[in-house]
C-alpha cells in the first residue's frame, strides 16, 4: 500500500533556514540541522534541502552542512541548489543526500539528466519544475530559482525530463509558493497525467486539505515550508487529520 | 573481537546514510572492499542502488562474488539492502544475461504496471513472522522486486498495484528491497536486531 509522504522543505541562504513569498523577500528562520532534525522526529517522511542562493552565487549546496542533517535525519534527504555536474552531485550524495534536486542546469544542459541517471541510478534523480501559469496557455518553466523565464511548456520539460532519467518530479507553483491559497490542483493533475514518476507538489499549503487536495489530484507527496516553520500546521496533527480523512500515511 | 560493521563499498550505494543509520544506533562502521574481510567480519552489509548491471559489475570488478558466496554458506551474518538483495538473487529482468550472486534461488521481476514508476516512497510490510523483520512502514526506491516467494526464506510482503516482497530472512541473513537505514524508527529497530544478533552469533564462535 503506497502511503503519501508528507515533506518539510528548508531553503537555505548563507547556512541558514530562511523563507519568503514568491522567492523574494527571504527571512531568517534558524539553523538546519536542529530544524531538520525535529521534523524528522516528529514524523516527517522525507526532508528536502533547497540552497536558494546557490544557483545565483555559481555555488551549490554545502557537503559539510549536509553531513551533519545526515548524522540527525532518519528518513530520506534530498539537496538541490546550484548542481550543475555530476561530480558537485557525488559530493552531496557522498556527504548522505539519498537524492538530489536538479533545476536550472538541467533546462540548460538536458544530458545533464542522463548523465546522472547513468551513474547514481534513476532513484536519485529529482528534476525540480517550477512553473507560472499562463493565460489559457498551459504553465511556463521558470529557472534561476524563479527569476528566469524560459518560455518553455512546464509539462513537455516534465515529460522530457523524465524520458532522459529522472526519477521524481518536484513541482512548485509559482503563482502559489509562500501564498497559502492551497496547491496549483491543475498544474498537479497536468503533470501526473503526462509523467509516470512520482510527483512531489510544492507552494501553497495552508492547512491539511490542501494536502490532501494534492494527494487526490495525483501527487504522491506534497512539500510545505512556512506552515511548519511556523507551525500553523504541525506535522503530526497533519497527519492524524489526513489519516481521519483516510488518506494512506505512515504512521511509525 | 571486531565490534565494527563492515559495509561493502563497490562505488554504487547511498554509503553516507547507511553508515549514519548504524552509527545513530552507537555501532561503529567500516567501509572497503577486501575479498578476506567480506568473506570473514562478523557483520557484513551488502548495499547498493543503482542499476542491477552496474552492481554485478562492480561486485565483480573487485573480486567479491566468492566471497559473499562463502560467508553466506557459512552461515555469517549479512544485511543486504534494495539492489544488495536483487545481486543475491539468481538473476534480473532488469539485465538479463547478467548473473546474480544464486544465494537466493529465485530472479527479480519487473514491479507490477501501475500509474507511478519508479517505486520512490513509503509502503507498508506484512512481516514475515521472522525474528528480524517486523511490520510497519519502509522507504522504497526500486522498479524491479521479487514476485514470488523463494524456497527456505521466510518473506515480508508489500503491495502496490500487485504483490511483491519487502523483505526475506533466513538466520542471520537478512535481505531488505526497502531502505531501513532511512526508514525512520521502524528501519533502525531492524538494523539494531541484526546487528545484536550478528554480535551474538560471534560470542558463541568464540566460546
Amino acid at each position: 500500500m503506497r502511503l503519501n509522504r508528507i515533506i518539510p522543505c528548508l531553503d537555505l541562504r548563507d547556512g541558514r533556514v530562511v523563507k519568503g513569498v514568491r522567492f523574494e523577500g527571504l527571512r531568517d528562520i534558524g539553523d538546519p540541522v536542529e530544524i531538520a532534525g525535529r521534523y524528522s522526529d516528529a514524523g516527517a517522511d522525507e526532508i528536502v534541502v533547497l540552497d536558494v542562493s546557490a544557483t545565483s552565487e555559481g555555488r551549490s549546496a554545502t557537503p559539510a552542512l549536509v553531513r551533519r542533517i545526515r548524522e540527525v535525519v532518519d528518513v530520506p534527504v534530498v539537496v538541490g541548489g546550484g548542481i550543475g555536474d555530476v561530480e558537485t552531485a557525488n559530493r552531496l550524495l557522498d556527504a548522505g543526500a539519498d537524492k538530489v534536486s536538479v533545476n536550472t542546469a538541467a533546462v540548460m544542459r538536458p544530458e545533464l539528466i542522463e548523465s546522472l541517471r547513468d551513474r547514481f541510478g534513476r532513484q536519485c534523480v529529482v528534476i525540480a519544475i517550477d512553473a507560472i501559469r499562463r493565460d489559457r496557455m498551459g504553465w511556463e518553466l521558470l529557472v534561476r530559482s524563479g527569476r528566469g523565464r524560459t518560455g518553455l511548456d512546464a509539462i513537455g520539460w516534465a515529460s522530457r525530463a523524465v524520458d532522459l532519467g529522472a526519477g521524481e518530479i518536484l513541482l512548485t507553483s509559482h503563482d502559489r509558493d509562500g501564498t497559502r491559497s492551497g496547491y496549483d490542483l491543475g498544474l498537479i493533475r497536468s503533470i501526473t497525467r503526462a509523467v509516470s514518476v512520482p510527483v512531489v507538489a510544492s507552494g501553497g499549503a495552508a492547512s491539511w486539505r490542501d494536502f490532501a487536495a494534492a494527494f487526490a489530484s495525483g501527487a504522491t507527496g506534497a512539500l510545505a515550508a512556512g506552515v511548519f516553520h511556523e507551525g500553523q500546521v504541525g506535522i503530526g496533527d497533519l497527519k492524524r487529520s489526513l489519516l481521519a480523512a483516510g488518506k494512506e500515511i505512515r504512521t511509525c | 573481537m571486531d565490534r565494527s560493521i563492515y559495509i561493502v563499498d563497490t562505488g554504487v550505494a547511498n554509503m553516507s546514510s547507511i553508515e549514519a543509520g548504524f552509527r545513530r544506533l552507537g555501532v561503529p562502521v567500516v567501509r572497503g572492499v577486501d575479498p578476506g574481510v567480506v568473506a570473514t567480519a562478523t557483520a557484513v552489509v551488502l548495499p547498493g542502488v543503482g542499476s542491477f548491471a552496474a552492481g554485478i559489475a562492480a561486485i565483480d570488478r573487485n573480486g567479491l562474488r566468492a566471497s559473499i558466496i562463502a560467508r553466506f554458506d557459512e552461515g555469517r551474518p549479512i544485511l543486504a539492502i534494495c539492489l544488495g538483495l536483487q545481486m543475491l538473487c539468481r538473476g534480473s529482468a532488469e539485465a538479463p544475461g547478467v548473473a546474480g550472486l544464486g544465494v537466493i534461488d529465485a530472479a527479480i521481476e519487473a514491479m507490477p504496471p501501475a500509474a507511478v514508476r519508479p517505486q520512490m516512497g513509503w509502503n507498508r510490510i506484512e512481516a514475515s513472522g521472522g525474528p528480524m523483520l517486523d511490520s510497519g512502514d519502509a522507504y522504497f526506491a526500486n522498479g524491479f522486486a521479487l514476485r514470488s516467494a523463494p524456497a527456505d526464506w521466510k518473506a515480508s510482503w508489500s503491495e502496490d498495484e500487485g504483490d511483491f516482497i519487502a523483505g526475506l530472512e533466513r538466520g542471520r541473513t537478512v535481505a531488505c528491497q526497502f531502505h531501513p537505514e532511512i526508514s525512520g524508527r521502524f528501519g533502525a529497530g531492524i538494523l539494531a536486531r541484526w546487528t545484536e544478533s550478528a554480535f551474538e552469533a560471534e560470542v558463541v564462535r568464540c566460546v
